[in-house]
């Protein structure tokens, strides 16, 4: 088998265990608009604020419900021993991380496409008006989050405190991701010249290209035994 | 530290332990530098001296930088080789980097309750070496809860390679907020110590070499004593294992 039908014959496992079960699109996607409803109680934002804190909402939002799915995308492959199975496959472990990397990165990008309209609602911002920019600029943070997320998740499992772990190891390694997407999406909102934004966008393209490689390099080492 | 006769006496008839040496040395080297940095160096013009802070806060972060790259270093040659040696250097490195790093940031504090009037501002080397912090902490955590010695080493080694690569992508997103620390002095474009008075520069490196000498120290202890560690839990498996077979029934030579 290619490379490329390895990696899309794991992800079509994972997506199928999803669309038979709907755990973690529900969990995430409930989650991810409880934390945003909490954000609304915590700062009560009038409509010239919700402009300057949606940004950071939506991202935080991003960063916790991430930690739900991908925490529990390894836990999966643990309770049955499927990654041990995994491992007894003639082919690379990375495409092993490649695969996982792809079914949360979907994961996360729906329930992106689900809370953005939500968001929107909730706070009183309109944000059709950017959806492009807006759009590549979330993809990119979502790469990235996930890049390291899949790592790390790979790990904590396996650890004495499990998923405990997770959001500890993924949020200072992810710090640039949610700087870099904060700062991005208020230039975005807020209508400022093209200029302004690319430095953030130009840190995203640089860690998910960096975290990618080293990710998949290195996943092997995570997974071995 | 020898305290009864025959350990004097064994200790003597094996010569001189360069670790002591080191610790000595270093302490020496840091009593100087002390006194250079209060009494020797003169009082700065505009910070007055508050300023003395830092001829601590300057080593403190150098080693903790070193510290870091150490572990990085070390982290690589594990995954590479697979020698146990490297993953306890890479641990005793983590150690003390999260000691002078927290040592750096706690003068830095105060000397910014003086200079700025505030303990904490989200500059861009402060947030980046705050974060730096973190990454090692964790991965002391990862180490603490990872599981079985050889998982956990592994997973310490991946936290300690992906960690130091973030570090300058870290301090990239950091920067696009706006600097208020103060511009470096002692390596700048004018060539190195330009910025500073002789007698200031003097002190500084005096205590950069004594701190970096108690680095060299405290790594070599550390690492001995995980070395002992291991031994120890080694010699200790045996032990169990010999009991335990000398305990069963049926097992006895002659039996069964």
């Amino acid at each position: 088998m290619s490379a490329l039908a390895v990696v899309r014959q794991l992800l079509w496992k994972d997506l199928l265990l999803e669309l038979r079960t709907r755990e973690i699109l529900t969990a995430m996607t409930v989650f991810a608009m409880l934390v945003a409803v909490v954000f609304n109680f915590a700062f009560s934002p009038s409509p010239q604020d919700a402009l300057r804190l949606l940004p950071g909402m939506l991202w935080v939002t991003l960063a916790f419900a991430s930690t739900l799915g991908l925490s529990r995308s390894f836990v999966l492959e643990r309770d049955q021993q499927c990654l041990e199975a995994l491992r007894l496959f003639p082919f690379d472990p990375g495409l092993i991380y490649a695969g996982k990397l792809l079914s949360n990165l979907l994961a996360l990008l729906a329930v992106e496409i689900l809370l953005l309209p939500a968001l929107a609602v909730i706070a009183g911002v309109p944000l059709l008006g950017h959806i492009g920019a807006l759009a590549a600029v979330l993809l990119l943070g979502s790469v990235g989050l996930v890049a390291v997320g899949t790592l790390f998740s790979a790990m904590s499992v396996n650890t004495r405190i499990r998923e405990v772990l997770l959001p500890v190891l993924l949020f200072p390694l992810a710090a640039p991701v949610l700087i870099s997407g904060v700062r991005s999406t208020l230039g975005i909102l807020a209508g400022r010249p093209w200029a302004d934004v690319l430095p953030g966008v130009r840190l995203l393209v640089a860690f998910d290209v960096i975290f990618v490689v080293v990710g998949y390099l290195i996943f092997e080492y995570v997974v071995e035994e | 530290m020898a305290t009864t006769l025959t350990e004097r006496r064994s200790e003597a008839a094996r010569g001189a332990d360069w670790r002591e040496i080191l610790i000595w040395a270093g302490t020496a080297l840091g009593v100087a530098g002390m006194y250079m940095a209060i009494l020797y160096a003169p009082e700065e013009a505009t910070m007055s001296h508050a300023q003395r802070i830092f001829y601590v806060h300057v080593p403190s972060a150098w080693v903790g930088f070193l510290a870091f790259g150490v572990v990085f270093a070390a982290s690589v040659g594990f995954l590479w080789t697979r020698r146990r040696s490297f993953d306890l250097a890479a641990h005793a490195s983590t150690e003390i980097g999260v000691v002078f790093t927290t040592l750096a940031i706690a003068s830095g504090a105060v000397w910014g309750k003086s200079a700025w009037g505030t303990w904490w501002t989200w500059d861009p080397r402060l947030t980046t070496t705050f974060m730096l912090w973190f990454i090692y902490v964790v991965s002391l955590m990862v180490r603490a809860y990872g599981g079985s010695g050889g998982q956990s080493a592994r997973f310490a080694a991946v936290l300690g390679i992906v960690g130091f690569l973030d570090i300058p992508l870290i301090h990239l997103s950091v920067v696009w907020w706006r600097s208020l620390h103060p511009l470096p002095v002692v390596v700048s474009s004018e060539g190195f110590g330009s910025g500073l008075p002789p007698e200031m520069l003097y002190a500084l490196l005096v205590n950069v070499a004594a701190f970096t000498l108690l680095y060299v120290a405290l790594f070599s202890i550390r690492r001995a004593q995980m070395g002992a560690q291991d031994a120890i839990a080694a010699q200790r498996d045996d032990d169990r294992r010999s009991t335990f077979r000398r305990g069963l029934p049926g097992i006895q030579e002659g039996s069964r």
